[in-house]
Order: structure tokens, then C-alpha cells, then sequence
């Protein structure tokens, strides 16, 4: 199963970029989209088989060895899958959103003459990102971590005559690789430290190296810290956070489903999986996390500024996504991994629908980017508008929607920290929070509403999209829907019906509304059922913790049971896998937990098993369960604050933006250069490394080393010539001086060289009667 | 079962194929039927070692490190001379480069050599029986005459048949490799002296002065970084390789640089273990700024030979890291680098001698769009420069990063130091292809040019296809180099237990202890 779901995008894109000529474009897309379905289906049964399976009190993961790849000595790689709870939620959400991006490029790309090799790309950056999530040791994650950007690079380039499309594929590659000479020496040091590159060895025993030092240019450093700050600057390459993030807007030149995919729903969120799985190196290296919340609370911020400011509809939810990224990676900062994957998930859903969205706003637009000459298309596109309504408000955190769920409990958990660094970041995304209500409503109102502002012949194109182009849409909108309330239990819900006594402390020191995480499990879960039950839950909670633990394990059997439901319906050709689960995951519920009644198995300790690590003391998504109204209800008035703002500025008094950039002049114009890091950048890099090259070239190698060496070296045996030709007089008696003088050099020399033993024995005879006080060996 | 010669055969299979050349004669007017005997001759002659080679291959015992195929024939007895060859899995690669290589060269000159064919095809056939007779020699006068003589064809072939300022570079050539030659020849009489003996196998098991070490080494060094090589006696490589014809450029980037790092392999770290390791901080450090320095110039080239080339004096650089690492990692990635060098390389001067044949310039500026009207050349210059760049997948990536490993294993600093070269051979490459390939269409006579023909696919598809083999199947060739590196490893590390012994008195530190910390500490 597990090969069907990482092989077949291969296959496709072989089949389609070698034989794309012979099967025509009509025949890539048909292989390419039906084997990303199959892959999609595949990582949903693996889904069932390891994390729903009805065992769910054991770990179902497994390492599935596939070929020898590099060995030397004790550096060993294979070829192997994965196939454990990270590695699947992955491989469900990229095969997922990959084959929505997959159908929907159908009718996005359909007057492209090369839509073939399209195709061909697709399919290869998703079997490159599924053999990122699912390796088993650093080498093949490296591997796919590198073939991602090939196929960024790739697929930003795509229209390839354009000269703005290949400047921004070659930043996005060369950035990249900033960052991946970060993970590589991660990887080196992983290798010195460990001895070994397997996540076998390396994940087994969390905490073996905390007290471990070791060299790193020539200073003495905590081992673990240093590792995690290597790898952690891959991921920031990877997920454009702030200082490697200038590639990800640029991006935006390549075809719009391919931002979604790449720079939205998949390759970004590498950095924060590589995180989520080396949690047990990160839970020992506290410095290492601060950087990471630090980093992940700045890029939240910034981003949302510069969001707020743009006006190519790509770029601002580029910039959305780049702070959506900063989120995830807080998060992963204060430890609370699940809660990072929880986000990436849902995020995945909305932002692609986002793009797709926007792409299908663009189709209808002829090509048109920029939100100023848009406007007044709602009633021409009701469907996109629809739908881009339901990724905007699930963007903005608004409930029932799945950024709600996953957002908050990121918030929570920062605050949920109590550090100082935890607080900083819980207040950085509450202001992102703003802001990206109120950019996303400023992108709807611009795009949609108002008076039309593009050119009457434009205007008169308007259309909807095809229904190959809406129904991708859909899928993705049900998940930005759904997913939020689904999964919330499994990926950060609490096993237990009360609090471990670490938290207590804290929980009890918050305002009363300390509900036990537990219920507000069953709270969601029960909305499968009863929707509007719901918001009165979470009152009612605290009396009835104790008598309600063996209901709510019931219930959440139900709602496992609804899930594998709704899952049987969509594996209607695989159906068997889902109905084993089923029968099974019914038996085991009733003999599942018999000892602990309060044990919750709809829960992330039975979700993630040994996948994601948190050492005890720095688990806060229990706490973050328990936070205070006030921070659990501040992110939506935030939210909807933002939301009215943008109706002020862009629906009702159109004309304050311009006063408020007006007066806010260079805290405008440094959000709107987006805090001028491109500039920087380039006179910083880009123009000292041609400087350095081309100074190097003419003065290193043509004056310096070639003026003194063979240059000036024929230079002065030209001159040496003349002073030799004179030599050449032709009377023998002279040369036969000349030859006389070479061997009684050459013959001195080599005396000398052949009498070595007396002028070493010399040196040692005199220290001979040394040897009993030095015992000093003869070298 | 008693092997044939087989070393001797493809030693001299191609000298008597260049003599059956000479021969070939015509009437007037018919040097077209003349040229193309020759040109078939010299092919299927080259075919025919390639394919005793591969039976060398199929039987080579790959869990041995010792020579194997071994002949040895007493030559000048009075002084101890013997005509002493065999193999190891050090060397059976470089055999094997040689051989791929050298049939490449053939094909890829089939059309765009005009002039004097008979001359050109008698060099490349004696080239490659001294390019296998270098890799196979055990005796250090053998090797010296194998050595020196590929530097007499090469002459020829860039002063002959190069470009317009080609006597400049083929003499710059060869004033510099024969300085560190004339340095080699003297160490190598030098050894002789000193140990009475010329057979390689045996001076590998010699134990020498450490003062007298020193000295040789340095000698060899002269000899070997020139042919790297390395910064900063790298700089007849670029002129080099812009004067010389497309087969002349692979030729010298797929073998003759790796003949530098082959003698370090076979003489400066078995011979000379200690001088090696007294040594090794300078060369690490003229490796790490090889990298850099090579990776910056390359940045601002115009000419795409030039360009490649330094991309060889930066990836060569790698080679030298890994090699005195003295790490297992280190070496094999060493010679692995050196082995996929060979390919991408070479392919890359072919690839570039495909757009020259038809436009007849190297300047970058002047093409741009290829991807429209030669889309299978744009993808073979794709899998080359993606394993130039050092792609996972691609056999770049393989010796790259092994070699980094044992690098970082070794020192930290020059690890972290040598992996810019990660981001910076990424911007030069990347930079070379968009201006090539990708862009608008500049030039009507760029944009007018043809895909590629059945006879350049021929060449660059299977070569394309190895780059990606051992990508992903790599351990196909450590297997093989691994023993070899092993003993080579474990006879280095026997030669320091004395002075390692010494120091760890000096330090009243047990001396296991004390290595441990040298290792990790550095």
C-alpha cells in the first residue's frame, strides 16, 4: 500500500515526461491525475490501517526497507518508508491537495501548449515531497528535500520565456539552498554525534546527548542545540521564514496551481514536519526552541504587515501563507508539535482552496493579478466567491471553520507557555490574527465587490470556471469545513478526563473556566450529531468531568465510527480496508481500556503514539486545554475586528486606506517594500559575490597568480635567455664546465641523501644514554 | 582459470590500433574513404578495450583489497626495474573512466574534427594507453613514463587542433605539469635511493623517515596539486580547457584530473603517512579556498568552457578535502566524486561542444530559449547540471557529500567552509543553464539551431543515464572502492600508532583517549 502511495506519482510523471509526446497531452493528464487519486487513496488506507486502526492502544507504525542506497563505512542510507502517524498525515494531506491541484490544472492549463510536461512536474514534486515525509533516514529526507526544489524550481519556471519566471525559480532554488547548507551540516553533525543517519537511532532514545558537547568551529557547544539550530535553518529556507523568505512572493510568477501545491498547501510546511519529527533532538535543546518561537512569532507579524499593504492577489495570500508558516512554527517553539500539525493540515486545505480560488478569479480575469483592476465579479463567479467566503473564514480563525480549531489552540498553547518568549509570541500572533482578517476581507472586497475597475472587454469575459475546475474546490472546501472539529481531538485532544497534576497548578491559577480537555472533545465530536450543541458544552463542563468519562469514551467510539463511515463511503473501490477497520475498531473499543475508564482513545497520545515526543515538563497542549476565556475567545474578537475594519475601509468608506497610508507614511512605504529585505539582500549577497568573482578572476588569476607564476615565469626566462645565449659560444671546453659543475652538484646531493644513517645515528647516539630518564621512543 | 594478460591487452590494444592507423593509406582523393576507416579503426578499437574492461569489471573480486590481475615481468633486472601492473578498487574506476571516455571522445569528434583526422585519432589512441597504463602501474618508473607520457598526446591535441590562442595554453600546460613532474621524478629517485626498491606495493609497506616524508611529499604534492587542480596552480586549467577541442576538454576533465588525486591516493598517504597527516591542515585549507575562490570566479564567466572549468577547480577541491580527511567517508566519497566528475564533467564539455558545433561561439550571452527548439538537449544539460550542482539522485550529490561527512568528521570549520559551495555551485550553474536554455529567443541563429542528432543522443543519453544510476544505486561502486579504502585507512592509522603513542606521552593521556579527542575536537 504503502509503495502505491509514493510510487505512483513517479511512475506518472516518467510515463508522462518521457513519453509525453506519444500519449499526447490528453494522455498526461489522464495518468498523472489518476495516479496521484490512487496515491490519495492509498495514504487514506494506510491512514486507517496505522492511526485508526482498532488497536488504537498500540503503535502501528512500521519501516518498510526497500533498497540498499549509500553506505561507507558506519554512514549508511537506505531506501525505506516511513510509515508512521507524522509520515501519514503528510502523505494524506500532499496526496490530497495534490490530486485536487492535479484535476483542477486540467482546466487551469488547458490552453498551455506544454501542458503535458506540467502535468509530468506535478507528479514528480509530489513523489519528491512523499519521499521527504516518509524516509527513514536523513539522506533520503535530504533527498526529497532537494527534489522539491527541483520541482519548485522547475514548475516556477514553467513558462520559461519569461524572464521574471526564471530570476524568480533560480532565487527560490539558490535561497533554498542557503538553507539546505544549514541541514547539511545538521546532517554531519548528526552523523559525528550519533554515529548513525537512521531516524532509528537517532529518535530512539530522546535525551541520550543532553549533557553532550561537542566541537563546532572551534568552540566548545551543547551538541543538541547546535544540531537543532542547523536543521532549523533548513526549515527556515524551506518554509520561508523571516530572512530566507524573499523566494516565496517571487514564487508567485510560476502558474497558480502550482502555488498552491508548493508555496501554500506542501513544500512550505517541510520545515515545520522536519520540526514535528525530530522532536525528541528539539525537546533537549530549550535555546534551540526559543530561536524557533522567536523566529516563527517575528514571520507571523511581518508577513501579515506586508499582506496588508499588497495588491497582486497572489502575493498577499503568499504573504498570508508566510505567516500562517510563522504560527506553525511558534507553535512548534513552545513544544506543542501536535498542535503545528494540526495546523498544517487545516491550513493546507484553506490556503489551497484560497489559491485555486484566486487562480479561478484569474482565468475568469484574463490573466489579471492586480486587485485594482478588479472588483464587482460576485455575481459573475457566485460559485468561486462562495467558496473563496469558506477558505476566508476559515483563513480567519472564524468558528466552525478548521482555522478556527487549529489556530486557537496555537494561540493557547503559547500562552499556555507562560514563558516570557511564549507570551511574546501569543501577542504576535494575536495582532497577526488581526491583520489577517482584515487583509483577507480587504481581498475579498477588492476582488468582488464594489464597482467593476477593469476594462470593459475584460469585464465582458468574466466567466465561471469549468467543473473541473470547481470540483477540486469543493473537496477542498468541505476539508476547510470539516476538518477543523474532526480532528481536533485526535491531533491535540487530551487522553485524560482531568488534568496531570503538572498542570493543575497552572490551570488552577487561571479564571474558572477550567473545562476538562476531555469534554470539549465530546463537545466537538457531538456536533457530528448535534451541531448546535456545541457552543453550551464548554459551560456546563466542570460538574460533570467525573460521571460523564465512560459517555464520552462511547461517544468518541461513535464519532471514530462516523469517521470511518464518512471514510467507507469515500473508499468505496478499497472498501475492505475501511470495513476491516470498522469491525475491528469496534471490537477493540469495548476491550480497549477496560482498566482506565477516563482514558479518551480519540486522543493525540493514541493519535501520534511515539511519533511526536514531548518531555513532560514542556507539554503544554494539556494547560493550553485549560487557559482562560479571555484567550480562547480574543483571537475571534480580533478576527472579527478585522473583518469590520476591512468592511470600513473597502466596502463603506473606500476612501481611509489612502488617508491612513497617507499619514502613516514610512511605516507604510517599510511594509509595502516589504521591509526592504530583497535590497538588503541583493547589495549584501548578490552584488559582493559578483564583485568578489570578478575581482578574483582579473586580479587573482590574471595578475596575481599568473603575472608571478608562468607570466612572469616566461617573462623572466625570456630574459634569462639572452643572458644565457651568450653561454652558447660554442667552445666545448666551456660547456664540458658547465656539465662538470651539474654533477658534482647532483652527486653531492645524492651523497648526501644515500649517507642518511650516520647523520640520524649522530643525534641518537647522543641522546642514547637519555632513553632511562625520558622513555622517550625513537620516532 | 588462468586470466589472460587482460591489463596488458587494453595497455596496448590501443597503441597497435594507432600503428594499423599509420598504415592506412590512400590514392589522392580518396582521404575521405582514408578518414573514414580511420575514424572506424580507432572506434572499434577503443570498443574492443572498453569491452575487455567490462570483462576486467565482471571479474574483479570486490571483497578484496588487494591488486589483482597482477603481471610482473622483471624489465631492467640490474636496477630493479620490473614492468609491474595490476589493479585495486582504487583504480579498476579510473580504468574503466578512462576506457567509457575515450570511445565518447571518439564519436564526439566524428564530425567536428576536419583536419589532419589521422594525427588526431593516433593521439587519443595513445592517450589511452597511457591514461589505463597510469592507473594500472605498480612500479613508480612504469607509472612515472605513463604519467609524463599523457602530457605529450594532450600537448598535441590542444596545440593542434585548438583554439585560436592555443599554442599560449598548450604551453602553459605544459610548463606547469611538467614542473610538478620534474619535482615527482626527483622524489621517485629520491625513494629509490633511500629504499632500493621502485614497486609500489612494496614502498606502500616501507617506513620511512618522518624528516625524509616530508620532503618526498612535497615533491609529489608539486606534481599532483598541478594536476588537480589545485588553487593556486589551477590557472592553466581554464585556458586549457577553452583552447582545447570538445574531446580534448573531456578527455582532460574526465581523466587527467583525476590523475592528481589518484597519486595521492597510491603514493603521498600510503607511502607517506605522517608527512600526509603534517600536511593536511594546508591542504584542506588551499582545498576550501579552491572551492570558494573557483565557485566566485565561475559566477562572472562569459565563456561557458571557462566556466565548467573552474566548476572542475571547485569540485576538485572537494576531492582534496575528502582525501585528507583521512576518513572512510572522506576517501570514498573522494574517489566517488572524482568517478562522477569523470561523467557530468565530460558530458558537460560535450554538451557544450553540441550548441558550438552549430554556432561556433562559447559566449553565454549569445544563446538563450534553447528550451524551445532543442528540447532533448535541454533535457540532458538539465540531468548534467543538476548533478554539477550536486542534486541527491544524481551522482554528484554522492561523492559531494560523503566527502563533506568525512571533511566535517576531520574539522568542522573547513566542513562548513567547503558546504558554500553547496549554495554558490548552485547560482553559477543555474545561472549558466537559465541564460542558455531558458529566456527569451535573442538570436535567430540560436533559435534556428537543431536537436540533437542520433550520434550526440548516442553519446549523452547513456551517459545521462549513469549520472542517474549511481545517484540512487551507489553502492555498486563503494562495494567495490570500499575495501581498498579500508586497508588503505587501516595502513594509515597503523603508521601513526607510534607517534600517536609519542604524543599521547608527551600528553600523559592514554592514547586512545587522546586520538578520540583529536578527532572530535578539531
Amino acid at each position: 500500500m504503502e509503495i502505491l502511495a509514493v510510487f505512483s506519482p513517479l511512475v506518472a510523471f516518467l510515463i508522462a515526461g518521457l513519453f509525453g509526446k506519444q500519449i499526447g497531452h490528453k494522455g498526461c493528464q489522464f495518468i498523472t491525475c489518476a495516479a496521484v487519486i490512487l496515491a490519495a487513496f492509498s495514504s487514506i488506507v494506510l491512514f486507517f490501517n496505522v492511526i485508526l486502526n482498532p488497536d488504537i492502544l498500540s503503535d502501528h507504525s512500521y519501516v518498510r526497507v526497500l533498497s540498499r542506497w549509500v553506505e561507507s563505512g558506519s554512514f549508511k542510507a537506505e531506501w525505506a518508508l516511513r510509515i508512521d502517524q507524522l509520515s501519514i498525515v503528510m502523505m494524506c494531506v500532499i496526496n490530497i491537495v495534490s490530486a485536487c491541484v492535479h484535476v483542477y490544472s486540467v482546466g487551469y492549463m488547458s490552453h498551455d501548449p506544454d501542458r503535458g510536461r506540467f502535468m509530468a512536474y506535478l507528479s514528480l514534486f509530489t513523489f519528491a515531497m512523499l519521499m521527504l515525509v516518509t524516509a527513514n533516514n536523513l539522506l533520503q529526507l535530504f533527498f526529497g528535500w532537494e527534489g522539491v526544489g527541483l520541482a519548485s524550481y522547475l514548475l516556477i519556471g514553467f513558462w520559461n520565456q519569461k524572464h521574471s519566471a526564471n530570476a524568480a525559480a533560480q532565487k527560490a532554488f539558490i535561497v533554498n539552498r542557503v538553507g539546505d547548507f544549514g541541514l547539511a551540516l545538521g546532517i554531519m553533525a548528526i552523523f559525528a554525534l550519533f554515529g548513525s543517519i537512521s531516524f532509528d537511532d537517532i529518535l530512539a532514545n530522546p535525551g541520550q546527548h543532553e549533557h553532550t558537547m561537542m566541537g563546532f568551529l572551534g568552540f566548545e557547544v551543547h551538541a543538541l542545540t547546535v544540531i537543532c539550530l542547523l536543521l532549523f535553518t533548513g526549515a527556515v529556507g524551506k518554509s520561508a521564514q523571516l530572512g530566507l523568505h524573499t523566494w516565496l512572493p517571487d514564487a508567485m510568477e510560476g502558474p497558480t496551481p502550482v502555488s498552491a501545491l508548493i508555496h501554500a498547501a506542501t513544500m512550505v510546511t517541510a520545515g515545520v514536519f522536519l520540526v514535528a519529527r525530530f522532536s525528541p533532538l528539539f525537546e533537549f535543546a530549550p535555546v534551540a526552541l526559543s530561536v524557533v518561537t522567536v523566529f516563527g512569532a517575528l514571520t507571523a507579524f511581518v508577513a501579515a504587515t506586508i499582506g496588508m499593504t499588497q495588491y497582486d492577489i497572489k502575493r498577499v495570500i503568499a504573504y498570508s501563507t508566510m505567516s500562517q508558516l510563522g504560527y506553525m512554527f511558534f507553535a512548534l517553539g513552545v513544544s506543542a508539535y501536535a498542535a503545528a500539525m494540526f495546523h498544517l493540515m487545516t491550513h493546507a486545505f484553506f490556503k489551497a482552496l484560497l489559491f485555486l480560488g484566486a487562480g479561478s478569479v484569474i482565468h475568469a480575469m484574463s490573466d489579471e493579478q492586480d486587485m485594482r483592476n478588479m472588483g464587482g465579479i460576485k455575481d459573475k463567479i457566485p460559485f468561486t466567491y462562495a467558496l473563496m467566503w469558506i477558505g476566508a473564514l476559515a483563513l480567519a480563525g472564524i468558528p466552525p471553520f478548521a482555522g478556527y480549531y487549529s489556530k486557537d489552540i496555537i494561540l493557547e498553547a503559547a500562552w499556555a507557555d507562560q514563558s516570557g518568549l511564549g507570551l511574546f509570541a501569543f501577542w504576535m500572533g494575536i495582532a497577526a490574527a488581526f491583520m489577517t482578517a482584515f487583509y483577507t476581507w480587504r481581498l475579498l472586497f477588492m476582488t468582488f465587490h464594489g464597482a467593476p475597475r477593469a476594462k470593459k472587454q475584460v469585464m465582458d469575459h468574466v466567466h465561471e470556471s469549468p467543473f473541473i475546475m470547481i470540483s477540486p474546490l469543493i473537496i477542498l472546501a468541505t476539508g476547510a469545513l470539516m476538518a477543523g472539529y474532526v480532528f481536533y481531538g485526535g491531533f491535540v485532544g487530551s487522553a485524560y478526563s482531568h488534568h496531570g497534576e503538572v498542570h493543575a497548578a497552572i490551570t488552577d491559577g487561571m479564571h474558572g473556566a477550567s473545562q476538562s480537555s476531555g469534554h470539549k472533545e465530546a463537545a466537538h465530536e457531538d456536533q457530528a450529531e448535534e451541531p448546535e450543541a456545541e457552543e453550551k458544552k464548554p459551560e456546563t463542563g466542570l460538574e460533570k468531568i467525573e460521571d460523564s468519562a465512560k459517555k464520552i469514551e462511547e461517544k468518541v467510539g461513535k464519532a471514530v465510527e462516523a469517521v470511518i463511515e464518512e471514510g467507507k463511503e469515500n473508499l468505496k473501490e478499497i472498501g475492505q480496508a475501511g470495513e476491516t477497520a470498522h469491525a475491528l475498531i469496534t471490537s477493540g473499543n469495548k476491550g480497549g481500556s477496560p482498566h482506565d475508564p477516563g482514558l479518551n482513545l480519540w486522543s493525540r497520545q493514541f493519535f501520534w503514539h511515539n511519533a511526536i515526543y514531548v518531555r513532560d515538563q514542556n507539554d503544554v497542549l494539556e494547560a493550553a486545554h485549560g487557559v482562560p476565556a479571555w484567550v480562547k475567545y480574543l483571537p475571534l474578537v480580533v478576527g472579527l475586528l478585522g473583518i469590520a475594519m476591512a468592511y470600513v475601509g473597502y466596502v463603506a468608506r473606500p476612501d481611509i486606506p489612502a488617508k491612513i497610508a497617507a499619514a502613516s507614511g514610512p511605516v507604510y512605504k517599510l511594509f509595502f517594500n516589504k521591509w526592504y529585505f530583497d535590497q538588503i539582500y541583493n547589495v549584501l549577497f548578490v552584488k559582493t559575490a559578483f564583485r568578489a568573482g570578478r575581482f578574483f578572476w582579473k586580479f587573482g588569476d590574471r595578475e596575481f597568480i599568473d603575472g608571478l607564476g608562468p607570466d612572469g615565469f616566461a617573462w623572466m626566462s625570456r630574459k634569462a635567455a639572452g643572458g644565457l645565449s651568450r653561454f652558447q659560444s660554442g667552445f666545448v671546453y666551456q660547456y664540458a664546465f658547465v656539465m662538470m659543475i651539474a654533477v658534482v652538484a647532483m652527486v653531492s646531493w645524492l651523497v648526501f641523501r644515500i649517507e642518511p644513517a650516520p647523520v640520524n645515528a649522530a643525534p641518537a647516539a647522543v641522546s642514547a644514554p637519555a632513553p632511562q630518564e625520558q622513555e622517550e621512543p625513537q620516532p | 582459470m588462468i586470466m589472460p594478460p587482460i591489463l596488458s591487452i587494453m595497455i596496448f590494444l590501443p597503441v597497435v590500433c594507432a600503428l594499423m592507423i599509420t598504415i592506412i593509406r590512400g590514392e589522392k582523393g580518396d582521404e575521405e574513404i582514408v578518414e573514414k576507416n580511420v575514424k572506424h579503426l580507432s572506434l572499434f578499437g577503443s570498443l574492443f578495450v572498453l569491452a575487455f574492461a567490462l570483462f576486467m569489471y565482471v571479474n574483479f573480486d570486490k571483497t578484496s583489497a588487494d591488486f589483482q590481475f597482477v603481471e610482473k615481468i622483471s624489465w631492467l633486472s640490474a636496477a630493479g626495474l620490473s614492468y609491474h601492473v595490476g589493479v585495486d578498487g582504487i583504480s579498476v574506476y579510473f580504468v574503466l573512466l578512462s576506457v567509457v571516455l575515450t570511445p565518447v571522445c571518439i564519436l564526439a569528434s566524428w564530425n567536428s574534427v576536419k583536419t589532419r583526422v589521422k594525427e588526431y585519432m593516433i593521439a587519443f589512441l595513445i592517450l589511452e594507453s597511457l591514461m589505463i597504463g597510469t592507473f594500472c602501474a605498480l612500479d613508480t618508473v612504469l607509472f612515472y613514463v605513463f604519467f609524463e607520457g599523457v602530457l605529450i598526446p594532450m600537448f598535441l591535441i590542444i596545440g593542434i587542433w585548438g583554439g585560436p590562442r592555443r599554442i599560449y595554453a598548450s604551453f602553459k600546460f605544459f610548463l606547469y605539469t611538467l614542473l610538478g613532474s620534474v619535482l615527482m621524478l626527483v622524489a621517485l629517485i629520491a625513494l629509490y635511493v633511500e629504499t632500493g626498491s621502485t614497486d609500489i606495493p612494496a614502498l606502500m609497506h616501507t617506513t620511512l623517515d618522518f624528516e625524509f616524508q616530508k620532503w618526498i611529499w612535497l615533491a609529489f604534492f608539486a606534481s599532483f596539486a598541478v594536476k588537480m587542480p589545485m588553487w593556486p596552480v589551477h590557472t592553466w586549467l581554464p585556458d586549457a580547457h577553452v583552447e582545447a577541442p570538445t574531446a580534448g576538454s573531456v578527455i582532460l576533465a574526465g581523466v587527467l584530473l583525476k590523475m592528481g588525486g589518484y597519486g595521492f591516493l597510491r603514493f603521498s598517504l600510503p607511502m607517506l603517512p605522517q608527512a600526509s597527516m603534517y600536511f593536511a591542515p594546508l591542504v584542506l585549507t588551499l582545498s576550501v579556498i579552491a572551492i570558494i575562490y573557483a565557485s566566485l570566479v565561475a559566477l562572472v564567466q562569459d565563456d561557458m568552457k571557462k566556466l565548467i572549468a573552474y566548476s572542475s577547480v571547485a569540485h576538485m577541491g572537494f576531492v582534496t578535502l575528502g582525501i585528507f580527511s583521512f576518513t572512510e567517508q572522506g576517501i570514498e566519497g573522494a574517489i566517488f566524486q572524482m568517478l562522477s566528475h569523470g561523467i557530468i564533467s565530460a558530458a558537460l564539455f560535450l554538451c557544450v561542444g553540441v550548441v558550438y558545433d552549430r554556432l561556433h561561439t562559447r559566449d553565454i550571452n549569445r544563446y538563450g530559449g534553447l528550451a524551445k527548439n532543442m528540447p532533448n538537449y535541454a533535457l540532458v544539460f538539465m540531468i548534467f547540471m543538476l548533478g554539477s550542482v550536486g542534486l541527491p539522485g544524481t551522482s554528484g550529490f554522492v561523492g559531494e557529500f560523503l566527502a563533506l561527512v568525512g571533511t566535517y568528521k576531520a574539522s568542522t570549520t573547513f566542513a562548513a567552509l567547503a558546504a558554500t559551495g553547496l549554495v554558490l555551485g548552485a547560482a553559477y550553474m543555474l545561472l549558466l543553464y537559465r541564460k542558455v536554455v531558458f529566456g527569451p529567443q535573442k538570436n535567430k541563429d540560436a533559435a534556428a539551431m537543431e536537436d540533437l542528432t542520433a550520434m550526440e543522443k548516442l553519446v549523452l543519453v547513456p551517459m545521462a543515464l549513469l549520472v542517474i544510476y549511481y545517484g540512487v544505486f551507489p553502492s555498486s561502486v563503494t562495494d567495490r572502492v570500499a575495501p581498498s579504502a579500508k586497508s588503505l585507512l587501516r595502513h594509515y592509522e597503523m603508521s601513526h600508532e607510534p607517534l600517536g603513542y609519542n604524543e599521547a606521552r608527551l600528553d600523559s593521556a592514554p592514547a586512545g583517549i587522546n586520538k578520540e579527542e583529536r578527532r572530535s575536537g578539531l
